[in-house]
């Protein structure tokens, strides 16, 4: 593996993360639980797909194919998405939706920090455009998690059984491969002991003002990064890249 | 040939697409504006929020203006270092977004407003400071939705960036 093969697939794991997730977000359009709530979704998604958009214009310049974002979004099958395991998670209900973002969120908002120090110049520009939105990000997926455990008994048995059930995925986001160590090794990437401090610190933090118990760290899944997912990511990918597969180029 | 100030003066004619009253000069996203010898307009603009839809119709915009007043070509570049910061929009932008009902933006040099716990944002309908954030995301990704206790209308706030 060469370093910009080994690039080209750390720009895949980051934008994969955001692409996955925002049409999960997306799938809640007109079907928010209140309308502030339907906006604020759409709009989260909308952060996400834009910064994935940014990536993989990068990415397909760092593999010099001739490929297209578009490309990568649309023509990949599942064995060839490399985002954690976490971002493919069904919505749920709302308890579950909020708890995959905040623990999304506590991860991205540290990585997008340290990303703005990256040698990729690209990278490291991108970062700074997200860090920004990610902290409202952070805010948002709080702010609702802190009221679902601090509410009433049903909406904090309901977010504690998000996260218990969430948490096994979490451990995927912090896997260290050959990938990413050639990553860390060129300071394109941090060393992802760093962001688990600053996730476990802010779930800590978020817990406590939940009275939420956050899950033992027992057995972790993964293998997202290396293209193995769960049954849910096909069914993901058949709605979104439908229309591209059913009339392969068309354009509007 | 258009000099850089030509191309400027006809810049403010284009305005932000989800709110009309404030150009993309006076919405901070234009860099850099450049003249080649042989009349050729290089606009740079920097995104306001990764994903705004709005930055392509902007950038189309631009073009259009630009080639319907004579310059012979067009090309807008994007940008994305430095980072676009809410303190980009000028003055007259301000006050042009409370004339258009939005609460502009405080300056970001106050650490609270990034993390949308500014403790007073003044209605921008009757000027009560007794006012209430209802969500972190309003109608569009740049703001967010609050509402007057006193006079009772909801109202956009420019979020700080």
């Amino acid at each position: 593996m060469t370093e910009q093969e080994a690039l080209f697939t750390y720009l895949l794991r980051l934008g994969d993360d955001l692409l996955i997730l925002s049409h999960r977000l997306g799938e809640w359009c007109g079907h928010g639980p209140v309308l502030e709530e339907d906006i604020a979704l759409a709009n989260r998604a909308l952060d996400h797909i834009g910064e994935a958009r940014n990536i993989y214009d990068h990415a397909v310049k760092v593999e010099g194919k001739g490929r297209t974002e578009d490309d990568l979004a649309y023509l990949r099958n599942e064995r060839q998405f490399v985002n954690t395991l976490l971002a493919e998670r069904p919505n749920g209900d709302y308890a579950h939706t909020i708890v995959r973002s905040f623990l999304f969120d506590a991860y991205h908002l540290p990585l997008a920090e340290a990303l703005t120090k990256s040698s990729d110049e690209q990278i490291a520009a991108i970062a700074a455009k997200a860090v920004k939105e990610a902290q409202y990000h952070l805010k948002h997926s709080s702010d609702w998690l802190i009221r679902f455990g601090d509410g009433t008994e049903e909406s904090h048995r309901r977010a504690q059984q998000a996260l218990d059930e969430h948490w096994t995925y979490t451990g995927d986001l912090f896997v260290q491969d050959e990938v990413h160590q050639a990553m860390v090794k060129a300071s394109i990437a941090p060393d992802l002991n760093t962001i688990k401090a600053s996730f476990d610190a802010t779930v800590d933090r978020v817990m406590a003002e939940a009275t939420l118990k956050r899950p033992a760290d027992g057995y972790m899944m993964s293998g997202g990064r290396q293209g193995k997912h769960s049954e849910h990511l096909g069914f993901l990918l058949a709605e979104m890249q439908y229309l591209q597969r059913a009339y392969p180029g068309a354009q509007w | 040939m258009l000099t850089q100030d030509h191309i400027l003066a006809l810049l403010q004619n284009v305005k932000d697409p989800e709110v009309p009253v404030i150009s993309v000069l006076e919405l901070g996203v234009v860099r850099h504006v450049y003249v080649e010898p042989d009349g050729k307009a290089v606009v740079t603009i920097t995104p306001t929020y990764t994903g705004c839809p709005a930055m392509d119709v902007m950038a189309a915009d631009i073009k259009k203006e630009l080639l319907d007043h004579g310059v012979p070509a067009v090309e807008v570049k994007q940008s994305l270092a430095p980072a676009w910061t809410t303190d980009w929009i000028t003055e007259p932008g301000k006050a042009k977004l409370r004339a258009y009902g939005i609460a502009p933006p405080e300056k970001t040099g106050d650490i609270r407003a990034l993390k949308g716990e500014l403790p007073v944002v003044p209605c921008p309908q009757c000027g009560s400071t007794n006012t209430v954030m209802l969500s972190v995301f309003g109608s569009t990704a740049c703001k967010a939705l609050w509402k007057c206790n006193d006079c009772l209308e909801p109202f956009d706030q420019f979020k700080c960036l």
